[in-house]
């Protein structure tokens, strides 16, 4: 791991036009101002519920949609001023894993064109279609299928392994980030481990780094170094994981973490549940000053006025939360 | 013991297909008790939604039920008339489903909807029906519900379109209440809220519940009994605490092991190898051979029975070689 | 969890030994309907190729003594099996003929108007916004002209030649392949699948080739053949004012609106040309039926499945998503 990040976002903001909204606005902020790091061979979690704007940054950063502000590097570069030909070369460098192995992948190809799909774009890859489909059986064996695999078509496999045709498609130019896009949630749970185990197995042998984006806490816990938390378009809390699931400072990180139901019956007693009130406010209609006020226990004027800065953790600087009155667990456990 | 809510025993259902025919249930047996959470626990694929389609009569048409008896107050769901058991869905029985979008009608304000199950089995009024319908509105926590009762269904968020199928499920107080993945489609946050309202109503209207669900973690948060299904079949049922803590079937160990909590980040999870058999090509034996660690010879000869010890009961030939 | 998604769990029918799998014409025997309708359509190719060589003489010449001769006898010859029209003219002949021209108009109409439409629908519905709007204004503009009434003005303006036939039927029948596959289109590309390969920097001319052509395709297909009917019709009323098809050449629309006159008398003059084109429109429905299920490697095991089977099953649950 190297401390100069190879992916590097600052203040990017994405607004989409809507059909009208109930108070006449119809202009959705859907990313506001957003800036995360990723540095080689770390993984990075991504938190937030539904409608977070999760998606959209993941879009955004594979270049499916255009950011109103902001910048995007990569490497130092910048992908949205590149050219055709240096365009295709930023883009083997980031690639994605997608949620839903069922509809990601094309049911009228079989496995091996679906993975060889990027070098009909990627030509100079390889020379030979005999190169190409040495390279295919390498991916398969990667991924965990069989040679055999190779001529089937999606439908033929089981939903695991669909993702690992997924990943296998993704890994095909040799990328240095893969985006993963809730890539177990749609998997059962003890397929969601093997893909897990491939996924770490994948990035200890090729040293990819992950932008892991995820609803589910206990696999961002189980596969991050470190957490991003995103409420309403805006990061409110990151750190490193331990950091963010130990002591949160962001009240919506806590509500987050003790709304997860959890197996451990001590981890149950110990935790109390803070159930939220309400519900997600609209995107269209995002509250003033800070955006979760409208559902925060500890919420004051102040709230409603100013947006919260980014405030570091004195003690561990890495850990910031946009908050007026972040959470200190520590001391309160410590009571 | 509590009183008993629904006793299912036998519970066989069949579907034909191109491939040919199999059980997709096979000789499912459960009891809920009043007040109490019964939960169903497997994979996609296992039965646990079918077991509850046949329960409710809602099964497609390539199911049938071929054996088995669903007793609810003396009298066999699968036996009665149609007529009967549309006099039962609702008063005695109730399902709440995953999607709330899809079970509820696009094109009907959800007043009338929640009315629905007053003006057909008590024959209210329609004013005092939709007077019902706002009080169950209320009782479910969606705000305002005085303005939104005149709303249609995709005018509600997720969670209050989840709220609103509870409301309907629970309106007639069923003794009862089958959920099936009621909040696989929710937010944690909202599927808190969700599970902590349907807590709440089974509390006050003492109502047997059975959870379908394949999370582990709501299983040991809400439910007080599991039974654990693989390939069509209860493999593992008793207290969840009991069950949790101590394993006995190796395909429940397997599940356990496979959440990621404890594990070191980095470290590998422990993950059962393989995927459930194809319906229509179960092995003779244990349906869990194939993938599972201890197999041995008599695994592939003879399919293990449920047999209980003790408030516990394990289809696995090493039942007693697992326990320790 | 439902029903539908158990299946793709467990490894699809075919997995074990996946039998012909490009096997195109085993696949053809298994639907014993598309088989006969293949072979129908050769049938009608070869005659539409060879058909006036083959009819000779008979088809031209009349003979008066054969005039109204009824169908289904062997007396005057093969060419008279199907009877004889009001010059005497062997209406086997006349039909054979016919073939000929009628697949001369109707055959370009509808390639012509499949590949422009389909080619522009996808390209609108793939890129959305100003052009697709564009694309389907101009459809809307085509489509609000009665299509007939737009060819008899231009026919009368031009010459009515067999090329200015098929230019203005193709131009009119246009928007109907075009309103299909822009549909299709807009649908597709929002699928993750199109996704994934915009995130490999795939051109959209590539990515609407590889994923949203093969896709569109049987339904496309699905649509020229209720088209082809409907084309020959149309070509049939042309001739019939008089500015289609020009006699002494003959069409089988052609024949069904001469020989109408005559239906309570001599029935088969117009019944048997009209029997032509349905049984030729039905064959290429179900031939385009097969394609679709031949085509789709999810529903493909269904032709290798045993015919007896398939039937027992009733109800289809391995649908893929």
């Amino acid at each position: 791991m190297t401390d100069s990040p190879l992916l590097d976002v600052q203040g990017i903001s994405k607004t989409f036009q809507v059909p009208k909204g109930p108070n006449g606005n119809d202009r959705l902020r859907a990313l506001d101002r957003i800036d995360l790091t990723l540095r080689q061979g770390e993984t990075l979690g991504l938190v937030g519920e539904s409608g977070c704007g999760k998606s959209t940054l993941a879009r955004t950063l594979m270049l499916l949609e255009r950011p109103d502000q902001g910048t995007v590097r990569f490497g130092g570069v910048d992908p949205f001023a590149l050219r055709k030909s240096e365009l295709l070369r930023w883009r083997r460098r980031v690639q994605m894993v997608f949620q839903d192995p069922y509809a990601s992948l094309n049911p009228r190809l079989t496995a091996a064109q679906i993975i060889a799909e990027p070098w009909h774009t990627h030509r100079d890859l390889f020379r030979t279609s005999r190169e190409r489909a040495a390279r295919v059986r390498e991916l398969l064996h990667l991924v965990g299928l069989r040679p055999s695999d190779a001529d089937r078509y999606p439908q033929e496999f089981s939903g695991g392994q669909r993702q690992r045709i997924g990943i296998a498609r993704a890994l095909a130019l040799g990328p240095d980030v893969v985006i993963c896009d809730e890539p177990v949630s749609a998997l059962d749970l003890s397929v969601q481990a093997q893909v897990l185990n491939l996924l770490n197995e994948l990035q200890q042998a090729l040293s990819v780094s992950y932008l892991f984006i995820s609803h589910d806490l206990s696999v961002v816990r189980h596969v991050a170094d470190r957490v991003a938390v995103m409420y309403l378009g805006r990061i409110v809390e990151t750190g490193t994981t331990d950091e963010v699931f130990e002591n949160p400072r962001h009240p919506y990180t806590k509500a987050l973490l003790s709304a997860a139901p959890t197996l451990r019956r001590a981890d149950r007693e110990r935790k109390q549940k803070i159930l939220l009130k309400g519900e997600l406010p609209s995107p269209l209609d995002p509250p003033s000053g800070c955006r979760f006020r409208t559902r925060c226990w500890q919420a004051t004027e102040l709230c409603a006025n100013t947006p919260p800065p980014p405030t570091a953790d004195p003690t561990t600087p890495g850990h910031t939360a946009e908050c007026h009155h972040p959470l200190d667990t520590r001391v309160s456990a410590a009571r | 013991m509590t009183a008993i809510g629904m006793e299912v025993s036998g519970l066989t259902v069949e579907l034909t297909t191109p491939r040919g025919t199999t059980r997709a249930v096979d000789g499912v047996s459960f009891t809920a008790h009043r007040g109490r959470t019964l939960a169903l626990l497997g994979e996609s694929g296992c039965g646990k939604s079918m077991t509850a389609q046949a329960i409710v009569g809602l099964l497609e048409p390539i199911a049938s039920v071929t054996a088995g008896s669903v007793q609810v107050d003396g009298e066999d769901l699968l036996k009665v008339s149609r007529k009967r058991r549309r006099q039962l869905a609702g008063p005695t029985l109730s399902i709440v489903f995953q999607d709330a979008l899809t079970a509820l009608n696009p094109v009907l304000k959800v007043g009338t909807q929640l009315a629905e199950p007053y003006r057909i089995h008590q024959r209210m009024p329609a004013k005092r029906a939709r007077a019902k319908a706002i009080e169950l509105m209320r009782h479910v926590g969606i705000p305002e519900p005085e303005s939104r009762v005149d709303s249609y269904p995709h005018q509600f968020s997720g969670g209050m379109r989840q709220r609103l199928l509870i409301a309907m499920a629970v309106a007639l107080s069923p003794k009862v209440l089958i959920a099936d993945e009621p909040t696989t489609a929710l937010d944690v946050t909202v599927q808190a809220q969700i599970l902590a309202l349907l807590a709440q109503l089974r509390k006050e209207h003492d109502m047997a519940v059975v959870l379908i669900t394949h999370d582990l973690a709501v299983v040991a948060e809400e439910a007080d009994t599991v039974a654990v299904m693989y390939s069509g079949r209860i493999v593992e049922t008793g207290p969840v605490d009991e069950v949790f803590e101590d394993p006995r079937h190796p395909y429940t160990r397997g599940l356990l092991d496979s959440v990621p909590v404890e594990t070191e980040r980095g470290a590998d999870l422990s993950s059962i190898p393989g995927a459930p058999p194809d319906l229509f090509a179960i092995p003779p034996g244990c349906p869990y051979q194939a993938r599972c660690p201890l197999v041995q010879d008599v695994c592939r000869a003879e399919r293990p029975a449920l047999e209980t010890r003790a408030g516990r009961a394990v289809a696995c030939h090493l039942a007693e070689g697992t326990a320790q | 969890m439902t029903l539908l998604e158990n299946p793709p769990e467990a490894p699809a029918p075919e997995a074990p030994d996946r039998p012909a799998r490009a096997n195109w014409f085993r696949m053809l025997l298994a639907d014993p309907a598309a088989f006969v309708s293949a072979l129908i359509l050769l049938l009608v190719a070869f005659v539409a190729v060879f058909g006036r060589q083959l009819a000779g003489d008979s088809a031209i010449k009349g003979d008066l003594s054969l005039s109204r001769l009824a169908p289904f006898s062997l007396d005057h010859g093969w060419q008279y099996v199907l009877g004889g029209d009001l010059l005497g003219r062997s209406l086997l002949g006349r039909l054979m003929v016919a073939t000929q021209t009628t697949m001369s108009v109707v055959v370009p109409v509808v390639l012509i108007s499949l590949v422009i439409g389909a080619s522009v629908g996808m390209w609108a519905g793939y890129h959305r916004g100003r052009r697709e709007t564009v694309a389907m204004r101009i459809a809307d503009v085509i489509l609000s002209f009665p299509s007939l009434l737009m060819a008899v003005v231009v026919l009368y303006i031009f010459s009515p030649s067999i090329a200015s036939i098929i230019a203005i039927l193709a131009i009119t029948r246009i928007p109907v392949y075009l309103r299909t596959a822009r549909a299709e289109s807009a649908e597709l590309q929002t699928r993750l699948f199109v996704d994934a390969a915009r995130t490999f920097g795939t051109p959209s001319g590539a990515i609407i080739r590889r994923h949203i052509f093969p896709i569109v395709l049987p339904t496309l297909l699905t649509v020229a053949t209720v088209d082809f009917c409907y084309v020959m019709l149309a070509e049939s009323s042309l001739s019939f004012l008089g500015i289609g098809v020009q006699p002494p050449d003959v069409s089988w629309g052609l024949m069904v609106a001469q020989g109408r006159d005559q239906l309570r008398t001599q029935w088969w003059l117009s019944v048997l040309p009209g029997l032509a084109i349905v049984i030729t429109t039905v064959s290429a429905n179900l031939l385009a039926s097969w394609v679709r299920i031949a085509t789709d490697p999810g529903q493909r095991w269904r032709l290798t499945v045993p015919r007896r089977r398939r039937r027992a099953a009733g109800p289809t649950v391995l649908e893929t998503t």
